[in-house]
């Protein structure tokens, strides 16, 4: 061994030290934080972390770090409710949110469909989700979750990929304000204004995305 | 006298290029208030005929929509026509199409001569989207022709219908305040257009617009003047809850956008800002060309 190649392993060995005391969030994921209480996320949201969509469960992979550390402390401070979650955020340290939330956001997810606000929608549902309905003003769906609903920055998650009866429930919680932790209320008012009909048509949309059919 | 005809209408044809037309810009005539509700509905995409008429209506649509992406070599920003002109130039008090285009052929102060539709959207391609305006006849102005014109199906031409432009909302009585814009900008508008106006990108396109810096409208832009700005986030913004600002919110948070640095103007008279200023910008609404704010000079440009 050279003496540069020790020099290069001592510098790795001394560089990686650090990560092993901080917390993993792969092994949050699949094992759970130090708090027993803090069970493994792929229990509930799948060993891909795509969720299970018949159950109802959430994708967390691929989203946003920013997204998924917010809703974990709004969980905790009760901004958000969720009997499952609420017990489960309030188990795990500082630390260990934002390391699972950094290995969820790493996690490969299925691209959102290439659904853009240039097609010319041939139903309601797609013409609510690509351009919205400014009589009650509501704003297209991909307007701010990006378009086919692959989201947008921190504060607008993904809509393609999350099964249909998360989305619904979603949608119903800020209904009836049950769910109140969007910024600036931007989503209460949407949700108000939707039917029961658009509510569902509107998740099973984004949950079984179809291609475009109109292309320009 | 046949000889003397031509030359008479030779020599008032110089008289008018040579001096400044007295005459109202008809183009920025008084909109009507937002007290009068809009009547005119635009037809529905489902009326579309399924013939070449409607194939270009589509056409334009999408180019209308997806500007930046579909138009890369007219469009020098990251903007699209409908960031300005909401629900795909269709919604009232947000410029829609169909109170714009039945008002044209119009005379504008602008560029001191009668526009005809297309020079007008020309305009926009120069100063709102930073770019080369596509040449009146290209098949892109074509389309985007045609579908404001089936936008504006059944509107009268030539009246200024409700609905039409942005409603003017008069300066508060105190002015503006930069601080007090910034503060609004913080909690109203940076969740989707960013801390810094960046914008936001899904991968290399923007899905929410840069509000300042090289990639927004330029200087020349309508939007430069803090009272169109103002208008148009009364009326418009934050995206779903239009009319929750206060006038004085619209104009504060106005001044805050349009006090940063933006692509220059086009018109840029010998490499000069205050001889721009003088020409384009001393008598064009309330703005900060050439302007010191707080001991900086605006209207430096972003330099690309």
């Amino acid at each position: 061994m050279t003496l540069m190649s020790r020099v290069v392993i001592g510098s790795v060995l001394i560089l990686a030290w650090p990560l092993a005391h901080a917390a993993d969030g792969q092994k949050i994921f699949t094992q759970g934080g130090a708090n027993p209480a803090a069970m493994a996320c792929l229990g509930c949201h799948g060993a891909d972390g795509k969720g299970i969509a018949a159950a109802g469960f959430p994708r967390l992979a691929g989203l946003p770090a920013g997204y998924l550390s917010k809703q974990l402390h709004d969980w905790r401070n009760g901004t958000r409710k969720q009997p499952v979650m609420e017990p489960l955020a309030k188990a795990l340290t500082e630390d260990e949110i934002q390391a699972v939330s950094t290995y969820l956001a790493s996690l490969p997810s299925d691209p959102a469909p290439d659904e853009r606000r240039q097609q010319i929608a041939d139903n309601p549902t797609a013409r609510l989700a690509l351009y919205g309905d400014w009589s009650r003003q509501i704003p297209g769906c991909v307007q701010c979750h990006g378009p086919g609903g692959s989201g947008v920055g921190d504060h607008f998650p993904p809509l393609a990929g999350q099964p249909a009866p998360y989305l619904i429930a979603q949608l119903n919680g800020w209904r009836d304000g049950s769910r109140s932790n969007d910024p600036n209320q931007l989503m209460v008012g949407v949700a108000k204004a939707m039917t029961d009909a658009e509510v569902k048509a509107i998740a099973e949309y984004f949950a079984t995305p179809t291609p475009a059919e109109v292309k320009p | 006298m046949r000889a003397l005809m031509p030359t008479l209408l030779l020599a008032a044809i110089g008289n008018a290029f040579a001096s400044p037309i007295a005459m109202e810009d008809q183009s920025q005539l008084k909109v009507p208030g937002a007290q009068a509700t809009p009547q005119f509905v635009p037809p529905a995409e489902s009326e579309l005929p399924d013939n070449a008429f409607g194939k270009m209506v589509r056409e334009g649509h999408a180019l209308f929509v997806d500007t930046r992406r579909l138009m890369p070599e007219a469009v020098g920003n990251g903007l699209n026509c409908s960031n300005c002109h909401l629900d795909q130039g269709r919604q009232a008090h947000s410029a829609p199409m169909w109170g714009a285009y039945p008002m044209y052929p119009a005379y504008r102060k602008k560029n001191d001569k009668v526009n005809t539709y297309a020079e007008r959207i020309q305009g926009c391609f120069q100063f709102s989207m930073n770019g080369k305006p596509p040449a009146a006849d290209s098949p892109q102005m074509t389309a985007l022709s045609v579908y404001a014109y089936w936008l504006s199906s059944k509107a009268p031409t030539g009246v200024e219908i409700a609905g039409r432009g942005y409603p003017d909302v008069p300066q508060p009585k105190g002015g503006y305040d930069f601080k007090r814009g910034q503060q609004v900008y913080k909690e109203q508008c940076a969740i989707c257009h960013g801390y810094n106006g960046e914008g936001q990108k899904v991968a290399d396109d923007y899905v929410m617009p840069p509000l300042w810096g090289k990639d927004s409208y330029n200087w020349g832009a309508g939007m430069h003047r803090i009272n169109t700005a103002a208008s148009f986030i009364k009326y418009n913004m934050p995206l779903g809850k239009p009319g929750s600002l206060s006038d004085q919110q619209a104009w504060d948070v106005a001044a805050w956008i349009n006090r940063h640095e933006r692509p220059q103007d086009p018109r840029l008279v010998e490499g000069s800002i205050e001889k721009t200023r003088v020409k384009f910008h001393a008598n064009d609404g309330v703005n900060l060309y050439g302007q010191q704010v707080e001991g900086v000079l605006i209207g430096r440009g972003t330099g690309s």
